[in-house]
């Protein structure tokens, strides 16, 4: 097991006070915080290899490129894929998905065709989909989920009957962090024909990312919420579909040969890559892939259910405070979800935020699933490596602020 | 803490105006989709008299105290001086220091109002 105070020293804005407190960083399910080591890759890259990728002979142009192509390497060996070349760098998870309706989509889904996803899904992973089946003509159906927030699939056999297509699911809700059953799930469809895509953004920190053990077909994460930089996703994919994928965007880098009136694309993966990416944020991601390959993802996960169980707990002495989620830890890990009759989420997160303790408060990009527990909102206390039981206690100090102000007993 | 200051707390549990018109004549609804702050406003407008307003909503302490305070600072109004309320009015009222993220939840009702007031006039 970790050491997590070892872990707190390696993130320099947990020694940074903020407003005179003692910053307690408990919204990881949106971002996490980022080691010293891939601040100092994003400073070393801008400071010794700023260049183009794939363009110039310079030097600085092969060690910018060099060091962009060992990222996807390091990647493709992470998530246990075949090579590289199945490795597609986006702007985000939601990009990732996005190419996927838009390419693959477009080719591959038909008037009367169908695309499951689920009843967990964040806004990234169902808008595209309602968007697709609305331009073909073709249906959306949703697998919906128990009041634990697990997936229910008694009628799982009945929503695959019929020309499904895909069948897009999260790893982990973001907002209950239950985790699915990929394995059933792919099985399944892989029996009835249709491609698994899988929404690893908050799954890949906390349960790693095992693309050949799982059978999926796609996979979509973001380096933001694994301890790396904004504005890098990626999307993987099995060679064969992407090499019969259409690009989705135009430009350069994408192409091979460009005529007056006709262009003829890359290979893979640069055919997916139109116009120059993010490379420092890509290069500074392998410091934050090196910082998770010194940890072991069966740690990570006892670290997060021993933060879970721990703050159900304590959450479950405040009066009029409801919990969502399972009680089994075992299968849920990086966040609680909850709300307090007669507060808004909004007003707890205001408070707590006084206290220095960031929380989120909101729907979570996941309007349907608040609709479906009938809350407008929650709050949302969500852990990285860095969190300890220590930082959950200040935050239960503060949440006592939210019933004194607001009076409730 | 500022921002939970007595008059917000009072008018968040005990709202002014809360509840849909039924005879309006006019009605919007808005959302803030930072957090999911809702807020619908009903007005009932005799030649350009407000006669009678009400909202409904859902959101936090500020979204809902600026629109019970909004409420009761137009009805009786003319369109014309609901349409002139500025957003500085607005934080006036309310009196207390907001942050950039809490800004929209404050300005909400106000948003909504003056977008059902612009209805009235197609």
């Amino acid at each position: 097991m970790f050491q997590v105070q070892k872990i707190q020293r390696d993130f320099p804005i947990l020694h940074e006070p903020l407003n005179g407190k003692r910053l307690v960083y408990l919204d990881n399910a949106s971002t996490t915080q980022k080691p010293q080591t891939v601040i100092d890759a994003l400073v070393n890259y801008y400071s010794t290899m700023n260049a183009n990728i794939h363009r110039g002979v310079h030097t600085l142009s092969e060690r910018a490129t060099d060091a962009y192509e060992n990222t996807r390497t390091k990647i493709a060996q992470f998530i246990h894929a075949d090579e590289s070349a199945e490795i597609i760098f986006t702007r985000g998870t939601t990009e990732a998905i996005n190419l996927v309706a838009s390419s693959w989509g477009e080719m591959n889904v038909h008037e009367g065709d169908v695309i499951v996803v689920t009843a967990l899904e964040h806004h990234s992973n169902l808008v595209p989909w309602q968007q697709l089946v609305k331009r073909k003509n073709a249906e959306l159906r949703i697998i919906p989920i128990t009041d634990d927030g697990f997936l229910d699939l008694t009628d799982f056999d009945k929503i695959m009957e019929g020309s499904v297509k895909l069948v897009a699911v999260t790893a982990m809700s973001n907002v209950l962090s239950v985790q699915t059953p990929l394995k059933i799930i792919t099985q399944k469809a892989h029996e009835v024909g249709a491609k698994v895509l899988v929404d690893a953004a908050q799954g890949v920190a906390h349960l790693g990312l095992n693309v050949k053990d799982l059978d999926i077909d796609f996979a979509a994460f973001s380096a933001h919420k694994m301890y790396g930089p904004t504005g890098v996703g990626i999307l993987w994919a099995r060679k064969e579909i992407l090499e019969a994928m259409p690009p989705y965007q135009f430009g350069g880098d994408m192409v091979k040969e460009v005529f007056p009136f006709e262009a003829h694309w890359n290979d893979l993966p640069w055919k997916f890559e139109a116009g120059t990416p993010n490379i420092a944020g890509v290069v500074a991601f392998d410091a934050a892939i090196e910082y998770l390959k010194q940890l072991s993802f069966a740690d990570i996960q006892e670290h997060d259910q021993k933060l879970y169980t721990y703050t159900r707990m304590k959450l479950r002495d405040f009066p009029k405070l409801k919990l969502f989620g399972p009680e089994d830890a075992a299968k849920a890990g990086g966040a609680v979800s909850f709300v307090i009759d007669g507060v808004h989420p909004h007003d707890i997160g205001a408070i707590l935020n006084d206290s220095c303790v960031a929380i989120r408060a909101g729907h979570h990009c996941a309007h349907p699933l608040m609709q479906r527990f009938n809350v407008p909102a929650t709050a949302r206390i969500s852990f990285a490596i860095y969190n300890d039981e220590a930082d959950i206690d200040v935050a239960m100090e503060a949440l006592q602020n939210v019933y004194k102000i607001f009076k409730i007993s | 803490m500022d921002l939970y200051a007595e008059n917000i707390l009072d008018h968040y549990r005990s709202p002014h105006n809360k509840g849909k018109l039924e005879n309006a004549t006019v009605s919007f609804a808005d959302t803030n989709p930072l957090c999911g702050d809702k807020i619908e406003m009903s007005l009932r407008i005799t030649n350009g008299l407000i006669e009678d307003v009400g909202f409904e909503g859902v959101g936090c302490a500020i979204s809902q105290a600026s629109a019970s305070m909004l409420t009761d600072e137009i009805n009786g109004k003319t369109v014309d001086d609901a349409n002139a309320i500025t957003n500085e009015k607005v934080y006036e009222m309310l009196g207390v220091p907001l942050t950039t993220n809490r800004v929209k939840c404050a300005l909400l009702s106000l948003v909504t109002l003056k977008k059902a007031l612009a209805l009235t006039k197609l």
